[in-house]
């Protein structure tokens, strides 16, 4: 289920070791999550490149794809457990769920103006005026400043949303130098409660951002955004390593929105009683037995799991491959 | 006119529209790895000033870039130059090379 990262590297895996596969997609296209974004971090590989490299493994002739087929109904094939299982109205020997995710809705954090102040935009729809490589404010001039705000619907319990999504502050810092790149010009600011480089360069194009490009991070969350009569919006945050109240106006305000599970996965994983906190699917355990549940002949790999990078999503989806296969020679 | 004692007061927020951040400009082009700091407070815990009086060399160094620089020399003259602070910095700043050239242009 789901033809992203994780679903097509799955499905290559276990094409080229003989299975036959049908991939579900509920978009028309696959890859959505990736052909939106202009470059990936954190080598600035285009993305559009990396999506054509993925869309290729589809090519195998034991793989069917069908996009616009959004699933609606999986159960057991039988009584026994190893019966395998019906989606729709075909039968196969394994599901695997790779239903993605899906951005956090800015407009349920009304304190900071997404949807009422037209400065006030979110990280997807900066990387698409990226993508396009037209950086504009709300009145269509050159922005002279850019804010970016981290944590937004993560780390948070007004959201209901306690984990933190990752891969948010290597992004910020990635976009932070992307707008550079394009308008050497424009002051850019950070404003975050920790950054999280966690991945190998992560900290390395941090420190490139500040030494580099100068981009400027401040330590502390902001607490509410307003709109301007010339519409920028103005930002209240605390410099928490001053402990200074701060404010500033500034042309674009960018969400970092978090990560939360789709609308698929809340559906599909509840519907076959895999759903964990949060609407994800949860793995039989995190450690040795990421990819199977405790339902046999179901399987889950990608981001429907929790936050996960291109990276990991494709790693996950190759392990969950051998993991069917591995299930298949014990039956 | 009798203002009965009341004034206004001043607050004490940073406004970034208003700040003057000419001199923090002009600290980056002296200094380069100024802009590298990640507030981590190293430089301030092994201080050898800030065991005996109120100085605080990182925030300074972020008053100062954020362009309040308001008794910041009298803060600056607290420190004695011994550089434990630039052995400790995880990121190279150059924090003694730093307070010199803060207290030059906080004096120009």
């Amino acid at each position: 289920m789901g033809a992203g990262p994780a679903g097509i590297e799955a499905a290559a895996a276990l094409a080229a070791s003989g299975c036959g596969v049908v991939v579900f997609e509920k978009n028309e296209r696959p890859l959505s999550n990736i052909t939106d974004k202009a470059c990936l971090f954190p080598n600035f590989e285009s993305a559009d490149t990396v999506a054509a490299q993925l869309l290729a493994k589809l090519s195998h002739p034991n793989i069917s794809l069908q996009c616009g087929h959004d699933v609606s109904c999986i159960t057991s094939a039988g009584t026994d457990p190893a019966a395998g299982w019906r989606v729709d109205d075909e039968s196969f020997d394994a599901v695997l769920l790779a239903t993605g995710y899906t951005t956090f809705n800015a407009k349920r954090k009304e304190e900071l103006g997404y949807g009422i102040y037209p400065g006030v935009h979110t990280s997807l729809e900066l990387e698409q005026m990226i993508r396009n490589k037209e950086i504009r404010n709300s009145i269509s001039n050159l922005p002279k400043r850019i804010v970016f705000l981290q944590c937004v619907g993560s780390r948070d319990e007004k959201t209901g949303n306690h984990y933190c999504s990752k891969l948010c502050c290597v992004t910020a810092v990635k976009q932070a130098i992307e707008v550079k790149k394009l308008l050497p010009s424009v002051e850019a600011y950070v404003f975050y409660m920790d950054l999280r480089m966690w991945g190998q360069h992560y900290e390395e194009l941090y420190r490139t951002a500040q030494q580099e490009y100068g981009v400027k991070f401040v330590r502390g969350r902001i607490s509410e955004a307003g709109g301007t009569f010339d519409g920028r919006v103005q930002i209240k945050a605390e410099d928490t390593l001053l402990g200074l109240p701060l404010r500033m106006t500034s042309d674009l305000l960018v969400l970092m929105v978090g990560m939360e599970s789709s609308d698929g996965t809340r559906r599909l994983s509840t519907l076959c009683d895999i759903c964990g906190d949060y609407g994800f699917a949860q793995s039989l355990d995190p450690h040795l037995r990421d990819n199977l549940t405790p339902r046999q002949g179901l399987f889950v790999a990608g981001a429907c799991k929790r936050p996960m990078t291109l990276t990991d999503s494709v790693v996950d989806g190759r392990s969950a491959a051998f993991a069917i296969l591995s299930a298949a020679d014990n039956k | 006119m009798n203002k009965f004692g009341f004034n206004i007061a001043t607050t004490r927020s940073i406004n970034l529209d208003s700040a003057n951040l000419s001199k923090s400009a002009a600290l980056q082009e002296l200094v380069p790895s100024y802009r590298y700091c990640i507030g981590c407070g190293a430089c301030s815990a092994t201080c050898s000033a800030a065991s005996m009086t109120d100085f605080n060399i990182r925030q300074v160094h972020f008053k100062f870039s954020r362009g309040q620089y308001d008794g910041l020399v009298d803060e600056l003259n607290k420190c004695m130059l011994c550089g434990k602070c630039v052995l400790v910095c995880p990121r190279g700043v150059n924090t003694r090379a730093l307070i010199i050239n803060m207290r030059k242009l906080l004096e120009e």
